[in-house]
């Protein structure tokens, strides 16, 4: 589904990713781990289409189709989603009126209809449910003086909503309780299925016990520097991230 | 395919035409340009007004002479040569005895252009339509209904024929003749306008609306307005403009008088997309408009405008609290891009007792214009337990343009209770690039985050307002990211 090959990638003078290679299918669960500063939030921003960074090298694919030349909104109308490490305010937009927003510009792009309202309601109200969030959130200004947790919750609610193609997770655990995790996590494997693949970007071990990764790599100063299963989270876990960097250096 | 850039954005945005931006052919009667008393005569004169009119326009001509233009607004531009615009012009079709059907084809076709078919309007909406095409009123409908409750709704030349007591009474008792310049300028050549009575205790039981156009190049546009509300009634009336586009500089300049008598409640709501000239800042209309209203006791006046249009604004409808326990309100949204230059905001005079006021005005600014919010709040001495709230949001588009207030507070009262905030803030590629992320383009993204910086003056708007009046903030601001 993602097919990433030798992406280099620098913003100002500063080369951030330095030849990435990933690839991602259909059905499965990939976590990418490493210390600050190794470019995981780069990685994640340029998938979406982030102007801020420029592609020096390298290809991104979705389906086979080239993302390179694509704006952020089209890549977004193809299925690529983010989930933001740090979700902007909108004042006066209402997470109701956001995503009827968005769910319409989709389908608008995807030449179809507007989606009824009585649908788009009774679709709120599931997805709502499923991250148990108070439907009084909803009509709440995007963002706005919302809680760590409850921005985070809200990313996974426009996930649900959106039913991307590809998902992209950044520091999702962070600021969340270990009860908010769970109901995020829980939200985002029923989400799961063999028709879409999500990205998992993190620090820490935490959350890859609620989700469990197929496939963990090590991003450590703009390359992928290990990969394995599951179990090398706990390896990191345990081991730290010096050890990466030990046999980096060494 | 390319990516769609900003600087795409902006061609587009400069490349696009102003939408109401035709012109309609009509055979039009126009006086020769000029002005001295023989004009101020010959159009009372062509208006069969009675000697006292024509007096009262003549004091204000001569007032007007003695007068210069303001220069204290934070606007520049080419002062308009008095004497080189005609001061009326009215479309020939117009027989006062023809009912809709017989009106000018061209004229009908216009209204639809415009979406504002008036046998749509008739159907669909509980909108009673005074429409006034250049300077004379060419249609009105729901006459009936409103005679029925007493209401009077006629253009301001029939009322000062058919209700001369009326007119006589309270024409220039908020705005005097020789109040400012652009007013006695009015005063003395009012071309036509609205008049609307509401009798004691009524509730208008429909919005009231008018649709000014200025079509006629070169044709300064006067528009009077007088609106009386009696003891304890209510009417909310919509005021809606747009303008064909024009190289020349057009003239606008309207006084509007509110008078609510004790209990009464008066809304008033205004969209502006007058031509705001091109995107080099050539042409456009010069909108110096002076609207104010008076309140006397427990009576109430809200005045909610959307500016989008104009080359240069400079407009400050504000309230009179005379009568103990009135309230006054102003709820505005001024959005300014390329050339643009607004200089608007209110007064609010306290002058009884427990009488308040609240301001909240949402200036937007794009392009290479300025957007300047000026205030007055004023308590007099004799106005115990006065309140005021006001409130100044501006938010910024691109580097090159500016938002300026300007509040003033003069308080002779202690126990007055005055508070004001302000805020400014600027779209961020941030906010852009989320929404982005989320399928929403960058003209849209930009539409929903203005909207929802407008979102607290827009819901003061009536239901059919608000829905044009949002379109009217994307039009004004497609593509101007920056």
């Amino acid at each position: 589904m993602l097919s990433i090959k030798n992406l280099h990638a620098s913003i100002g003078d500063k080369e951030i990713l330095k030849g990435i290679n990933l690839e991602v299918k259909a059905g499965e669960i990939h976590a990418i781990m490493g210390p600050n500063g190794a470019g995981k939030s780069t990685l994640a921003s340029i998938i979406a289409g982030n102007e801020n960074y420029e592609v020096t090298e390298g290809e991104i694919s979705l389906d086979g189709e080239d993302l390179s030349e694509l704006a952020p909104e089209e890549r977004a109308h193809k299925g690529v989603f983010l989930s933001f490490q740090y979700p902007v305010e909108i004042p006066g937009v209402s997470v109701t009126n956001f995503m009827r927003t968005a769910i319409n510009e989709t389908r608008k792009a995807n030449g179809q209809e507007e989606m009824p309202a009585n649908e788009m309601l009774k679709v709120i109200r599931e997805k709502s449910e499923l991250l148990e969030i108070d439907r009084k959130f909803l009509s709440r200004s995007l963002n706005e003086g919302f809680s760590g947790g409850e921005k985070k919750r809200n990313e996974i609610f426009q996930m649900a909503m959106l039913e991307p193609k590809l998902a992209i997770l950044d520091e999702t655990d962070s600021g969340l309780d270990i009860d908010a995790l769970r109901i995020v996590a829980n939200g985002v494997n029923k989400l799961k299925s063999d028709k879409n693949a999500i990205v998992v970007i993190t620090h820490y071990q935490r959350l890859l016990d609620y989700i469990v990764p197929d496939f963990v790599h090590v991003l450590y100063n703009g390359k992928i520097v290990k990969s394995g299963g599951k179990e090398l989270a706990h390896e990191l876990e345990e081991k730290g991230y010096d050890w990466i960097k030990q046999e980096q250096e060494a | 395919m390319s990516k769609y850039t900003e600087d795409d954005l902006k061609i587009e945005l400069e490349t696009k035409e102003y939408e109401y931006g035709f012109y309609t052919e009509l055979e039009s009667e126009t006086f020769p340009i000029g002005l001295n008393e023989d004009i101020v005569r010959a159009i009372s004169h062509k208006k069969g007004e009675p000697q006292w009119m024509t007096d009262w326009r003549l004091e204000a001509f001569r007032a007007w002479e003695q007068m210069t233009e303001p220069e204290w607004a934070n606007v520049h531009y080419t002062k308009p040569d008095f004497q080189a615009i005609s001061y009326y012009s009215a479309p020939k079709a117009v027989d006062p005895n023809k009912t809709l059907d017989d009106v000018d084809p061209e004229l009908l076709e216009m209204y639809k252009k415009l979406g504002i078919s008036v046998d749509e309007q008739k159907m669909m909406n509980n909108v009673a339509m005074d429409i006034v095409v250049d300077s004379v009123s060419v249609a009105t409908t729901f006459k009936k209904t409103l005679g029925e409750k007493g209401i009077i709704f006629m253009s301001i030349s029939e009322a000062i024929k058919e209700h001369p007591e009326l007119v006589r009474k309270y024409l220039g008792t908020v705005v005097p003749q020789k109040d400012n310049f652009y007013a006695a300028l009015n005063s003395a050549v009012f071309s036509d306008g609205s008049f609307c009575y509401i009798p004691k205790g009524v509730r208008c039981p429909m919005e009231l609306s008018t649709y000014f156009r200025i079509n006629q190049a070169g044709t300064g546009q006067f528009e009077r307005t007088l609106l009386v509300a009696d003891e304890g009634s209510y009417v909310s009336y919509l005021e809606g403009c747009t303008a064909p586009s024009r190289d020349e500089n057009q003239l606008h300049a309207a006084v509007v008088e509110l008078i609510a008598l004790d209990d009464a409640e008066i809304k008033y709501s205004t969209v502006q997309n007058w031509y705001p000239g091109n995107k080099e800042g050539k042409g456009g209309v010069y909108n110096f408009v002076t609207k104010r209203g008076i309140c006397e006791k427990n009576a109430k006046i809200s005045w909610t405008q959307v500016e989008t249009g104009s080359a240069i604004t400079w407009k400050y409808p504000s309230v009179i609290l005379k009568g103990d326990n009135s309230t006054g309100e102003f709820y505005s949204i001024a959005v300014t891009n390329n050339f643009q230059q607004a200089d608007t905001g209110t007064k609010m005079i306290h002058l009884g007792k427990n009488t308040k006021s609240t301001i909240i005005s949402k200036g937007i600014s794009a392009g290479k214009s300025q957007n300047s919010y000026r205030g007055l709040v004023r308590i007099s001495p004799n106005a115990d337990n006065a309140r005021n709230f006001s409130q100044c949001d501006s938010l910024l588009m691109g580097n090159n343009c500016g938002a300026h207030t300007f509040p003033y507070i003069e308080s002779k009262n202690p126990s007055a209770k005055i508070e004001h905030e302000a805020t400014t803030s600027k779209i961020g590629e941030d906010q852009v690039f989320y929404c982005n992320q989320r399928g929403i383009p960058t003209e849209k993204a930009i539409a929903l985050i203005v909207n929802g910086f407008s979102k607290d003056v827009l819901n003061k708007l009536p239901m059919e307002f608000a829905v044009e009046a949002q379109k009217l903030l994307e039009i004004s601001l497609e593509g101007s990211v920056g």
